[in-house]
């Protein structure tokens, strides 16, 4: 084992101990899981505190944004699968043709053994923990790597949950790039990653080895396309929710926020005034100073950002904003209007607060401009107008379309969340977390009492012409055969 | 000029991007997502089906010496009845899938839409070099997505035809077929592909998701294993010997990822289960199998030697208790009995895929769980039995692609379960609605309205908002409502 070949004796150990754990069938009972499901909702109840804290500490959100987006959204998980979980672990019957009779046949959802989840920095909670909670209800063991780059999160993490949940079936193991790497060695029965499509390409590298399946939340460009046919209330409305979905889902730093918005020419500047009227509702004349603003994650991030609105002519396409703070973290709420579109902010995802407009003739236009990129998590139409929403629908694909908000879909149990080409394999939520860390087995049941002769060799006619009519569920067909009446 | 035209003919890198663009360009016009094209792709499929029954069971019978019945039933029929299938369900498999929406999106609408990748590559195998090309391909077109097949080179027969076939009966602008070896397979491999379904062995299975990786494409890959079967002593012999015997040695002699590949029986069953097969194999096959027309044979002559070499190995060549006869030449092996090999041959260390079956004993049926469950996950395991507890522990307890009781093979037969394995038999599965659902992409669609805009969830944030943020988070109507006239719990200030 490459862990302990490396001389980390302790780290094997701890995946001999899961292993060991799930082949003693102890995961599987469901009893055993509901436990440990109603343990991490205790878990969140009793230190919602000090949790909200440490996301406060790590990334800067309010906590009322980190409730809202992370704790709020786990207890609801959490209530969801304790709610469901013997309907979702009950075999399934499936029909069979008579053909087949006698017989039976269901789905046997398993687990499928020991998963390793890596969590991202942006959402530190509930990114390590809503896949968590797929795992246990499925009934595996599990590693939670949470990132490094939330270190209150990561480390309040491997502190607090070994207190709540059962430690031989479930583990944090913190650590950076290193520990990933090894860990990315073991054989897992499934990896869950979340992150960006850069690392997603070595997580499945590295899953091929093992032919380990593997589920890639990862992110893209999610754009905004803003149908401007509204009444002028409406259009505020409308407005609001793009600029709470830029700035208010950890300011621009969400795989699912806003990235992008396409309006048609003729609209842009209301567009433009109507954000940031919005911007000062939200946060007021001082962003900076604001308690609800939430800063850019760490040096690396902010220098990234920065360099983006560096290009001289991404600079001048600055309409509102771009003042930056170093010491802080702090980047103002920035719009610009038609960047170059090869310019760095419009090839790549910006996960940052700068929104960039891009101006058509008109809005039909937006389904080819989305199409020639790749396919987003998700994408966002505001639009009246239903002709445009089927058009929206059938022209582009994306993980997800949302019409006339942004973000609700992540708050759906009944809707998968995942990405397509770029931005993600495999989907979660809900029932779908479930059945990610699922196996659904077939299962055949039949007697020995009576047997069909003609599936035997020898081989003749006969049984060539039984099969053919069998095959087509031709019943009749067969008894005139059997009555010697059908050539 | 001859090399010049060789040079042409060679499948490269560049032929490999050049067919991609020109499958791109096809799909971005949208073609292959009308209900029209794929009902009239899977008609044509039928049709090229019925029109050449004669040239692909010739196809068959060159490749492998398949028995014309084991071509029509194992092969042809299964692919006309995934075809049939397809277009009776595709309407209904294409609607839209409503989805319940709860009180944290009120107010919504939403759906699940089904929606095709885009360009998707089959690789098949050279077992059942029919079916495993078109299987996957009736499934990708139903999806909607234009498709290009690799069969496998190692039954050249049927690949040449099915390049053929299909050009001559589907459409070429959106369906293609790639004949080669490896370096074409590596070539098709470097491109950017929207799914990939392989089915083979798990070595280039690994290759294969490798490959994707790069592109963050999804796999499915269909492998292999050692499948399993346990005999109890409590069956009906006549019954479970033919099963197993029709399992092992009617398909394809025994080269079939889900033939049962060894057997766990008691100490004290074994002879007896030993003399039934025997009886039934000379029924099955005659007193000379070699001479038998119903036996396939083994497919080329690597085969041929790695299958001796399993029979060959010291510690196995005096296990044999049946059979045993080969002629190289005409690449035959007869169906093969070995009683209690050591747990460290070769022969059980490595899918046999071929006429010669292990039999393992143990002292009381249960103790086989151990021995399966200390090997990789098969792609089936089969138990014979009349003891509902052995077969509700076998069930509960052994994981694998799929399972059957008291019989083998046939549950790849029935649409409505899904064909797949699992850990080192693979990832992801097909057959009817699993087939359109493995090559579709399930997109979620909500539908907000503008009105009914809660104040809540927007800076600058407050206590009271968080109140009601809680509530409706808890599902709670009434605490929701409560909150927003400013009453409830005081949890955080």
């Amino acid at each position: 084992m490459a862990l302990a070949e490396l001389g980390l004796g302790p780290l094997g150990d701890s995946l001999e101990e899961l292993r060991w754990t799930f082949e003693s069938g102890k995961t599987r009972s469901i009893s055993w899981r509901k436990a440990q499901l109603q343990a991490l909702l205790n878990f969140l109840r009793d230190n919602e505190e000090q949790i909200l804290e440490a996301i406060h500490e790590d990334v800067g959100k309010h906590r009322v944004e980190a409730f809202r987006d992370e704790v709020g959204v786990l207890i609801k998980s959490l209530t969801h699968n304790l709610d469901c979980l013997e309907k979702w672990v009950a075999p399934k019957k499936t029909k069979l043709p008579l053909a087949f009779f006698p017989a039976t046949a269901e789905l046997l959802p398993e687990p499928l053994g020991l998963v390793i989840i890596f969590s991202s920095w942006n959402f530190p909670m509930s990114l390590a923990l809503e896949p968590l909670i797929g795992a246990i209800s499925a009934g595996n063991t599990a590693v939670i790597k949470p990132s490094e780059i939330s270190p209150t999160c990561s480390s309040f993490l491997a502190t607090v949950i070994p207190r709540y949940l059962d430690n031989k079936a479930i583990k944090v193991i913190e650590g950076g790039a290193a520990i990933a790497a090894q860990l990315l060695e073991e054989k897992w029965d499934k990896i869950f990653f979340t992150g960006s499509p850069r690392v997603g390409r070595i997580v499945m590298s590295a899953a091929a080895k093992h032919l380990t399946p593997v589920t890639l939340e990862l992110g893209g460009k999610c754009p905004v396309v803003l149908d401007t046919r509204f009444s002028s209330s409406e259009m505020e409305v409308v407005v609001k929710r793009i600029a709470w979905g830029k700035w208010g889902l950890c300011n621009g730093q969400s795989c699912i926020g806003v990235d992008y918005v396409l309006v048609e020419e003729k609209s842009a500047f209301t567009l433009i005034g109507l954000l940031k009227k919005a911007i000062n509702k939200f946060y007021g004349k001082n962003t900076k100073e604001c308690n609800d603003y939430v800063r850019i994650i760490n040096e690396h991030h902010f220098e990234r950002l920065h360099k983006l609105i560096r290009d001289p002519e991404v600079a001048n396409s600055i309409v509102h904003g771009g003042s930056v703070d170093k010491e802080k973290l702090f980047i103002e709420p920035t719009i610009l209007l038609n960047p170059p579109l090869e310019s760095e902010i419009m090839t790549e995802e910006i996960f940052g607060p700068f929104l960039p407009i891009i101006t058509l003739k008109n809005i039909q236009q937006s389904a080819g401009f989305i199409k020639s990129r790749p396919k987003p998590l998700a994408l966002y139409v505001f639009t009246k107008d239903e002709t445009l929403k089927k058009l929206m629908i059938s022209q582009t694909s994306s993980g997800s379309i949302t019409f006339n908000d942004v973000a609700f879909q992540f708050l759906s149990d009944s809707l998968p969340f995942g990405g397509v080409g770029q931005s993600g394999m495999g989907r979660y939520h809900g029932k779908f977390s479930f059945d990610e860390f699922t196996h659904e087995k077939a299962v055949l049941r039949r007697t020995l009492l009576l047997d069909l002769e003609p599936r035997y060799p020898p081989w003749n006619d006969f049984k060539l012409k039984f099969i053919r009519l069998l095959y087509k569920y031709d019943y009749f067909g067969l008894l005139l055969l059997l009555l010697g009446l059908k050539r | 000029m001859e090399d010049e035209m060789k040079k042409m003919e060679r499948f490269d890198s560049d032929s490999a991007a050049s067919l991609l663009k020109e499958l791109r360009g096809t799909f971005a016009s949208g073609k292959t997502k009308s209900y029209e094209w794929r009902v009239q792709q899977l008609k044509n499929m039928i049709k090229m089906i019925d029109d050449n029954e004669r040239a692909i069971m010739e196809a068959l019978q060159q490749d492998l010496a398949k028995p014309r019945f084991e071509s029509f039933v194992s092969e042809i029929s299964l692919t006309k009845a995934a075809c049939n299938h397809a277009l009776k369900e595709l309407k209904h498999w294409m609607k839209p899938e409503k989805a319940k929406t709860a009180i944290t999106t009120f107010p919504s609408s939403a759906e699940i839409v089904s929606e095709p990748f885009g360009i998707v590559l089959i690789i098949s195998a050279w077992n059942y070099p029919f079916l495993l090309s078109l299987d996957p391909v009736v499934g990708a077109i139903a999806a909607g997505n234009s498709v290009v097949l690799k069969p496998s080179e190692i039954s050249p027969a049927t690949s040449s035809l099915l390049a053929k076939l299909l050009e001559d009966y589907l459409d070429s602008s959106a369906v293609r077929v790639v004949e080669g070896a490896v370096a074409e397979t590596t070539a098709l491999l470097e491109q950017k592909w929207d799914k990939i379904l392989y089915t083979g062995n798990g070595k280039v299975g690994r290759i294969v998701m490798a490959a994707a990786a790069k592109h963050l494409t999804p796999v499915i890959l269909e492998l292999g294993g050692k499948s399993p079967v346990v005999v109890d002593s409590n069956v009906n012999l006549k019954v479970s010997a033919r099963r197993i015997a029709a399992g092992k040695w009617g398909c394809n002699n025994g080269q079939a990822c889900i033939a049962p590949d060894y057997i766990i029986t008691t100490k004290a069953y074994a002879p007896t289960l030993i003399d039934g097969l025997k009886n039934i194999l000379e029924e099955f096959f005659g007193k000379d199998p070699l001479e038998s027309k119903d036996l396939s044979r083994i497919v080329n002559s690597n085969h041929f030697s790695r299958l001796a070499k399993l029979l060959d190995e010291d510690k196995v060549s005096g296990k044999i208790v049946h059979g045993g006869q080969r002629d190289e030449t005409r690449l035959m092996i007869a169906p093969t009995i070995l009683l209690d090999v050591p747990e460290d041959s070769l022969i059980m260390n490595e899918e046999i895929f071929g006429p010669l079956l292990p039999i393992i004993t143990v002292d009381k049926v249960e103790d086989s769980f151990d021995i399966i469950k200390s090997r990789s996950k098969p792609l089936a395991a089969y138990l014979f039995t009349s003891s509902k507890k052995l077969e509700k522990e076998f069930v509960e307890n052994i994981s694998a692609g799929g399972m059957l009781i008291n019989d083998t093979v046939v549950h790849l037969t029935n649409p409505s379960l899904p064909f797949g394995g699992v850990g080192e038999s693979g990832i992801g599965s097909y057959h009817g609605k699993f087939s359109f659902d493995a090559f579709s992409h399930k997109k979620a669609v909500l539908y907000r309205s503008l009105y009914g805009d809660a104040p809540v969830r927007y800076p600058p944030y407050t206590p009271g908002k968080l109140r009601i943020l809680r509530a409706i988070l808890d599902g709670s109507i009434i605490g929701a409502i409560l909150a927003l006239i400013g009453f409830g719990k005081k949890k955080l200030e």
